[in-house]
């Protein structure tokens, strides 16, 4: 995804009775031209002095509601208390509204400044004709426009409808960091009063009149089909109103209750034509002959030629399994299908796609189904998926009535989309003081977009190139990426790739600096010593920045002041969605198991929005990267997934949470993707801690198995 | 299906359903509470944690013919006026990401200040770990028990 490159443009009109539009949008793909007038898109400001964001991304915890209208905002100098904030749903008027990839700052940066500055210069326009003063005169500050010398003022509402005649200005000023006042604060979020007090409304709390609820009776076996159904016992259960199939996999129970449902499903009988997996499993996955006709290999990064044999080398495999994302809030859409229309209301991350599969589904055009977007109970890369949204909708059609589809826990853990597993196979020769010549990574794992059909050009997955690269300037670097096939769904689960590339890279790197003697912080420290630029699809890595995060990481944790006795810690860092970030663990080791106390870790992701919401951003995918590295696995067998719910998918508890510390490297760069980079580094840390503690190396996650 | 008249954040309540109903669905479908949540359906996540009669309990495990006249409290009646010390505290730590799970660590967190006005990390800990927060915001979480606490209040 690289919408920063696309052209923008900015329109402007009247909204409701005068206000003044501020509309942009990036057109998506093959729609550039249309909709160039929007009547509602980003800003709107009315009379009565109100201001209205409308946020195109999806909020599913990470902060979008409140840091991107910071970012537009300080453009315009308005007045944070008078602001309203909007959730947009789909739309053609805002590009790619894809909530993923750590990518909603980094990709909105420059059009919510734009759209904040041009509203701040026409605003500023306004007031010097209508006052009959030099614009120059005029200044904008906290909502009003001020004219120094007259000693006028007048409010954002009170020049809306001059505003409104005016031309849009191609380019206009954007302002120097240095004179910010919103962006780089720690401004509350907007929606923490609503979240404890229990009225925020996700998906699964919308309600419509007359609304049923449907569960529904999935294929356990991956790829198994419905041949039969005995609905007898369902429709005794008190409220069951139907029961009949949603697509070929699939069987729905409709009641007037979600409980209603839930029986009625529990005593559903269907019968499954099992299909081709049955026999198949997650052990089986690597096991695929891979003949040259059919090998599907790709060079990602290569630096230097081919390395001359000869020299000590080293090489190491390391293995992780499936995942699940398991977000709190388990699967849900609602969705009111009548005829020429169908109408969600989706906790989504890609509110586009529910769109565009809905109608596929329906038969309705896109045009004709109408997506808005709910608060999320988290996402974590799971409602990047549109099959709640695509079974709300047929069971609505089916009954002709609003229906709320509500997956249980089970169901969310049986029926997702999951983590790659994946193979790595590295091999290092290295020089006489023990640093690397050359350095081979060799990543084996589906494709995520391959299965889901999408293109994979050159054989490479499209997300690799945001989460793969390469760290270190190591003059013959190779890293390689092979394809292979699966029958299980595969997902986009927070940190995609990276988690894995990073976990085999970060653990080999401390397996060399163990074999050359060296202390493990201080050996990366000596790889990352010239600065160097290295070349990676569309990012550019600079090893300056990443021995930035290392060294602070290496002062903010003490490293070269020693541990109390029985106290082990282990480093790693990594880069991925252009930002850079080290990470140090500290554990001690009890029954042979590790327990983590503190880690310290420390971001470059450029100029910082909100600094409160990026250390609850590091914190959580700490967290969320201890429990893959610890305990997450998903086993398939016999075609079907082994687990079910919390206790045998069991994420960290407050037991087993350190205290984690977030330090920033002060920077002007453009901001960065933050959701994500904190994940990967944290296993590979652990374990080196681990390996630091007993000397054994783990080479498959989880540690926990 | 059965009669069943309930207490529900002080107010009677009367609702018509089968008496094996856990007490969530009965909350958020019939009477349309729908601060708390469904996480798991199995007790393992507390996502749905209320009291009764001042206990926390996990509403998804508890048939609401266990629950006959006893008084129920959900977060939207935790606090009679405003909010309560708990709430503000986790405005004041920023504790919620997606939030999702921040009503039922609430309740949770409620039982505890109201049988322990100043708890160590390790009780909080103890009471705390039923209550799954896949943002991670556990040690916010105790911080904000803590700020709580050091408040003085358990409304």
């Amino acid at each position: 995804m690289t919408p920063l490159s696309r052209r923008q443009f900015v329109g402007a009109g009247v909204a409701g009775a005068a206000g003044l539009v501020i509309g942009f949008y990036l057109p998506h793909k093959g729609l550039a031209g249309k909709d160039s007038f929007s009547p509602n898109a980003y800003l709107r400001i009315t009379p009565d002095n109100k201001i209205t964001i409308v946020v195109a991304r999806s909020e599913m915890g990470q902060g979008v509601r409140t840091a991107l209208p910071m970012i537009l905002v300080e453009e315009l100098e308005a007045d944070w208390k008078q602001i309203e904030i909007e959730q947009a749903g789909a739309s053609t008027l805002f590009g790619d509204q894809t909530t993923g990839g750590s990518a909603s700052i980094r990709t909105t940066w420059d059009p919510m400044r734009k759209a904040g500055a041009t509203a701040r210069e026409m605003l500023i326009s306004a007031a010097a004709l209508t006052w009959g003063v030099p614009r120059s005169s005029c200044t904008a500050q906290a909502g009003h426009i001020k004219h120094a010398a007259s000693n006028r003022t007048a409010t954002y509402g009170d020049l809306v409808s001059k505003a409104s005649t005016l031309p849009i200005p191609a380019d206009v000023p954007l302002k120097q960091s240095k004179d910010y006042k919103l962006v780089g604060r720690r401004l509350p979020r907007v929606d923490s009063l609503a979240k404890v007090k229990g009225e925020a409304v996700y998906g699964i709390d919308f309600r419509l009149p007359g609304m049923k609820y449907a569960v529904l009776s999935r294929s356990p076996i991956i790829g198994g089909k419905v041949t039969s159904f005995d609905d007898k016992d369902s429709k005794k259960i008190a409220g069951v109103i139907y029961v009949g199939r949603i697509g070929d996999s699939a069987v729905a129970v409709v009641a007037d209750s979600v409980w209603g449902a839930m029986e009625g499903r529990r005593v559903l009988i269907v019968n499954w034509d099992e299909g081709p997996n049955k026999d198949f499993g997650s052990k089986d996955v690597f096991n695929v002959p891979t003949s040259l006709a059919t090998l599907k290999e790709a060079v990602l990064y290569q630096s230097g030629g081919t390395p001359k044999p000869g020299g000590h080398s080293i090489t190491a495999e390391y293995q992780l399994p499936f995942m699940a994302h398991a977000p709190m809030e388990p699967g849900n859409c609602t969705a009111y299908y009548r005829q020429t229309t169908c109408e969600l209301w989706a906790p989504t991350q890609v509110p586009q796609d529910c769109r565009d599969s809905v109608a596929a589904a329906t038969g309705l055009d896109p045009d004709q189904v109408k997506v808005n977007v709910t608060l999320m109970g988290g996402g974590f890369g799971r409602r990047l998926e549109h099959d709640y949204a695509v079974e709300a909708a047929l069971a609505s059609k089916a009954i002709s009535a609003p229906v709320k589809v509500i997956w249980t826990r089970e169901d969310d853990m049986r029926f997702s989309t999951y983590r790659p597993a994946s193979m790595h196979h590295l091999s290092a020769t290295l020089d006489a003081a023990g640093y690397p010549v050359a350095l081979m990574h060799r990543i084996i794992a589906p494709s995520i977009s391959g299965q889901k059909g999408q293109p994979t050009p050159n054989n490479v997955d499209p997300d690799l190139p945001d989460e793969a690269g390469p760290v270190y300037g190591i003059p013959n670097y190779l890293i390689q990426y092979r394809m292979i096939d699966t029958f299980i769904p595969l997902g986009w689960m927070r940190s995609v790739y990276a988690l894995q590339a990073a976990f085999a890279l970060e653990s080999f790197i401390d397996e060399l600096a163990v074999s050359a003697g060296k202390d493990p912080l201080k050996y990366r420290l000596q790889l990352l010593s010239k600065d160097q630029d290295l070349n990676y699809f569309t990012t550019v890595w600079h090893t300056a920045r990443m021995r930035g995060v290392l060294q602070l990481a290496a002062e903010k944790a003490g490293w070269d002041k020693p541990l109390p006795a029985g106290r082990y810690r282990g480093v790693a860092c990594f880069g991925c969605f252009q930002s850079y970030m080290a990470e140090v663990v500290e554990i001690t080791m009890e029954n042979d198991e590790p327990r983590v106390h503190r880690v310290v870790a420390v971001v470059d992701c450029g100029q910082v929005v909100n600094p409160a919401i990026l250390e609850q951003q590091i914190q959580g995918g700490i967290v969320y990267g201890l429990a893959n590295a610890l305990r997450a696995k998903i086993t398939i067998e016999k075609g079907r997934v082994v687990q079910g719910n919390f206790d045998d998918y069991a994420p960290l508890r407050m037991d087993e949470t350190p205290t984690v510390e977030v330090y920033a490297v002060p920077s002007q760069e453009a901001p960065t993707g933050i959701g994500e980079p904190s994940v990967p580094p944290v296993a590979p840390a652990l374990c080196n801690a681990i390996y630091s503690a007993t000397k054994k190396r783990i080479r498959a996650l989880p540690i926990l198995s | 299906m059965a009669d069943i008249t309930l207490r529900v954040n002080g107010s009677e309540q009367k609702v018509s359903v089968s008496p094996e109903t856990p007490l969530l669905w009965v909350l958020r479908d019939t009477l349309q509470l729908t601060g708390t949540k469904f996480g798991c359906g199995a007790g393992l996540c507390g996502a749905c944690t209320v009291h009764v009669d001042g206990k926390a309990v996990r509403s998804c495990s508890t048939p609401i013919s266990q629950v006959g006249a006893k008084s129920v409290t959900t977060i939207e009646g935790l606090s009679a006026n405003g909010l309560h010390v708990l709430q503000q505290a986790w405005i004041d730590e920023e504790v919620p990401q997606c939030g999702y799970c921040q009503t039922g660590q609430i309740m949770q967190a409620a039982e505890l200040l109201a049988k322990t006005p100043n708890p160590s990390d390790e009780q909080i800990t103890q009471a705390m770990n039923g209550n799954l927060c896949r943002c991670g915001t556990y040690e916010r979480i105790r911080k904000a028990i803590h700020r709580a606490a050091s408040s003085g209040g358990t409304r």
